[in-house]
């Protein structure tokens, strides 16, 4: 690792004065990628703004219909909040699959979308559910917040502060994971609120997470399992390929994931 | 061992100038045995600047360098008659060496692969051919068990297929090629001494419950899961010595083993091992058999290893040796302490060596009530009050270097059981039985420990380990983000039982038990996927993804 200076910012005032004048900065928000990453040295910020001290980033709270997660909640106090559990057991499951135990302590849901790792599960459950990602500048949608690989909508000096998901329909997340990372291979998020489909796909792409429009047609028409049977299943063309997982048997397990999720989502 | 590569073979300085110490080293499995360029590389250096030196790999400087294990590419072929007997085996394999050769290289595809060939069988004519290639991968050198997983495999994997081919029963083939008399000289050096392949079967059958797996594959199939079953009956030849003979094989070194057992004044006793413990338990284990033998508490006994300047010159662990072996050396070594105490007993209690008893740490005259405890005679051998030194020398201090006659022969049946979801591929262990001959056992839990992660070791193996090179030479899996190592969850319970022949080479009749996990799981494994299958086109790793490029074949053909 290379030495770097560290600041931690005790409200999002400061954090953003830093932001904005500290070069070659990276925020850290969990560090569950970042770190390791510096220790291989593939990554060498100047500085590094740690936003751990600012407690107006950190819980959840149930407005409405809506759940308001701070950036920096650990995936472990989504999975095991109340809130979440009642009005959206599927992401309380996603939360609590994340990695191990480690990271779901450390990890936070704000790090996690703002990297955006092609094979993180947030990006799949969040742009299914429509979720909204708020920042100290603007709110952006996910479905114009996820841009591809390792890259999102957010500018230089802009910091998540907040994810906004709307609740109420079916939601239910399945995924296949790397036996040795243990990350998704192929994940897959569904959403039915009223006759609105969502389907989206984690691991897969070699753009990150994506929508499976055929999918969300036929479901519309019939909302199970059995009604993906025969369902074309995204190109292998266009799909991440590597040693654990070629594109065509990735291709494949979008299918069946899918098949999953609708089953979990269904109560069955 | 390390000391004399580094000084008589490296050449790097003399003995007497070189310590080397190994603490805890938290697991060797083969890979810590060797003599590494960067270790000389840090003796040199130290030398040369007159500094100590460090090095440490990280976790990926460790997969690019370390020796790796279990290359071979090979083409087998068996004879058998119409009533089911094997006739005949020829064995054909490319063994890759890595780019440049370890410190046990060549032996290990050789002399200890075609020798086991005949595994627990009795197969009156073998042949066996390998040809050893260079490559430009890291280096493949011993790995636990070495040689006799390839053998196992090769065997195992046959005798299956066979089965299956003449619609036999797979382990009533087995029962029917089964060695049954002992000694029994195989067609390829190794004389078996004892064992009873039957009884490991059939108790492993019993705690098996194989009759109830028909039922149990109709609930995985309703549940459109597919289940196999499979079996490995193995044999290791363990011990690895006499020196003489590892001599005739062309080893540079024998492979005897050394102890050195110290009485000290008030009775309590260090032990100095040449068995480097690394995770096997010898503090236990060696400190039993003393303790047992001495008739003193367990803590009054310490197990010295792994310095130099403190043990005298020892072979080491590995090929399941410190019990058969390094025990034995301890052993011998007690003979001579209680010998010597016999002596220093006759002249506290005035009475003829001869008539001298030692019982449960109690020396006693023969047909009288005169005795004396175990502690009171190190002290009077070290006082040495009694006697003159023209009569025996003081002190209480002996030694001994054991070489034994023959390798051992543990031996085992291993049924593996397991359901594949054709939808992905994954492959989930449900359950497993293992049952080994290892001869007498000293401590019951500590082997059954090495059962567990010699199996854990083999699962690896068959399922989800692999170094993946890419064209270029690069190596893909230089990291756990990519190596897969097996975790608790891809593993069942195992359920371990055992069988005792004693084995005659050595005093305790120990065998060994630390390599034999990992040498009987992997055909297991895979005979109980190709069962499931329905066909034995799958190599091992059999990842989720080959399993389920497999199983789709598989549905493919029923189809059809």
């Amino acid at each position: 690792m290379y030495a770097f200076d560290y600041h931690r910012p005790a409200s999002l005032r400061q954090a953003n004065n830093l932001a904005a004048k500290a070069e070659e900065a990276k925020i850290l928000a969990g560090g569950q990628t970042l770190l390791p990453t510096m220790k291989q040295r593939l990554a060498s910020p100047a500085n590094l703004i740690d936003l751990g001290g600012i407690s107006d980033l950190v819980g959840i709270t149930l407005k409405g219909k809506v759940l308001h997660i701070g950036a920096m909640t650990t995936h472990a106090a989504v999975a095991d909040s109340a809130d979440v559990q009642a009005a959206c057991p599927g992401l309380a499951a996603l939360a609590g699959g994340i990695g191990d135990p480690h990271v779901r302590h450390k990890g936070t849901i704000g790090g996690s979308v703002a990297n955006n790792d092609p094979a993180a599960d947030y990006p799949a459950g969040l742009l299914a559910l429509g979720a909204t990602i708020v920042t100290n500048k603007r709110k952006i949608s996910a479905d114009d917040f996820f841009t591809g690989m390792f890259s999102t909508a957010l500018e230089d000096g802009e910091i998540i502060t907040k994810i906004t998901v709307p609740t109420g329909g079916k939601f239910a997340y399945a995924k296949f994971r790397n036996p040795a990372s243990r990350y998704a291979i192929v994940g897959v998020a569904v959403a039915k609120k009223g006759a609105v489909i969502r389907v989206a796909v984690t691991g897969a792409g070699a753009d990150g997470v994506f929508r499976w429009a055929e999918a969300e047609a036929t479901l519309k028409a019939r909302f199970s399992a059995k009604a993906l049977d025969g369902v074309k299943t995204p190109a292998a063309k266009g799909l991440n390929s590597d040693i654990h997982a070629s594109s065509e048997y990735r291709s494949h397990l979008i299918g069946v994931m899918a098949k999953r999720a609708v089953g979990t989502a269904s109560g069955k | 061992m390390a000391r004399l590569v580094l000084s008589a073979f490296i050449g790097i300085a003399p003995e007497n100038k070189l310590r080397v110490i190994a603490p805890d080293v938290g697991g060797g499995f083969g890979s810590k045995i060797f003599i590494y360029a960067e270790e000389t590389v840090c003796v040199w250096a130290a030398k040369k600047v007159g500094r100590p030196v460090k090095w440490v790999a990280d976790r990926t400087e460790e997969f690019l360098s370390v020796a790796h294990g279990r290359d071979h590419l090979t083409h087998a072929e068996m004879a058998i008659d119409e009533g089911g007997k094997i006739l005949g085996l020829r064995v054909k394999t490319r063994a890759n060496m890595g780019a440049y050769l370890s410190t046990f290289a060549s032996s290990v595809p050789t002399y200890l692969y075609v020798p086991l060939l005949s595994g627990q069988y009795d197969i009156p004519a073998i042949y066996g051919e390998v040809e050893a290639v260079y490559t430009n991968t890291a280096p493949v050198d011993a790995y636990r068990g070495a040689g006799r997983p390839e053998a196992t495999f090769v065997i195992e994997r046959l005798m299956e297929i066979a089965a299956r081919e003449l619609g036999m029963d797979p382990a009533a083939f087995r029962k029917k090629n089964f060695i049954k008399k002992f000694p029994h000289q195989t067609p390829v050096i190794m004389c078996y001494d004892t064992g009873d392949y039957n009884a490991s079967l059939t108790k492993a059958m019993q705690m098996h419950d194989v009759k109830g797996f028909a039922a149990r594959k109709r609930a995985s199939a309703k549940a459109g899961k597919l289940r196999g079953l499979g079996y490995s009956a193995y044999i290791e030849a363990c011990g690895i010595a006499p020196s003489a003979a590892v001599g005739s094989l062309g080893a540079g070194v024998g492979l005897w083993e050394s102890a050195e057992v110290r009485v000290n004044p008030i009775g309590t006793v260090e032990v100095l091992t040449g068995s480097h413990s690394h995770g096997q338990g010898h503090e236990t284990t060696f400190a039993q058999l003393v303790s047992e033998r001495l008739g003193i508490p367990i803590e009054n006994v310490s197990i010295v290893h792994g310095d130099t300047d403190k043990v005298q010159m020892g072979m080491g662990t590995y090929g399941s040796r410190s019990g058969a072996v390094g025990m034995s050396a301890i052993v011998k070594a007690l003979d001579k302490i209680e010998a010597k105490a016999k002596k220093v007993a006759s002249f506290v209690l005035e009475a003829s060596e001869a008539d001298i008893e030692f019982k449960d740490g109690m020396f006693s005259v023969k047909g009288t009530d005169k005795k004396i405890d175990f502690g009171s005679i190190a002290l009077q051998a070290y006082i040495a009050h009694k006697f003159t030194g023209q009569q025996l020398e003081p002190g209480l201090k002996e030694g001994a270097f054991y070489d034994p006659t023959n390798f051992t022969f543990p031996s085992g049946v291993h049924i593996c059981e397991l359901e594949i979801d054709p939808d992905t591929g994954v492959t989930t262990i449900a359950k497993w039985t293992a049952v080994d001959d290892f001869g007498n056992i000293i401590n019951p839990m500590i082997v059954e420990g090495q059962v567990h992660g010699g199996i854990a070791q083999g699962v690896g193996q068959a399922l989800l380990e692999g170094a993946i090179y890419d064209k270029n030479g690069q190596l893909l899996t230089a990291s756990y983000m990519d190596y897969t190592m097996p975790r608790a969850d891809d593993l069942p319970s195992f359920a371990v039982g055992t069988t005792i022949t004693p084995c005659p080479s050595n005093p305790l009749g120990i065998k060994g038990c630390g390599e034999a996990g990992a040498i009987a799981s992997p055909p297991a494994v895979i005979n109980a996927i190709t069962d499931a299958l329905g066909h034995e086109n799958i190599a091992m790793p059999a990842t989720p993804q080959a399993v389920w490029r497999a199983a789709q074949a598989s549905l493919a053909r029923a189809a059809e």
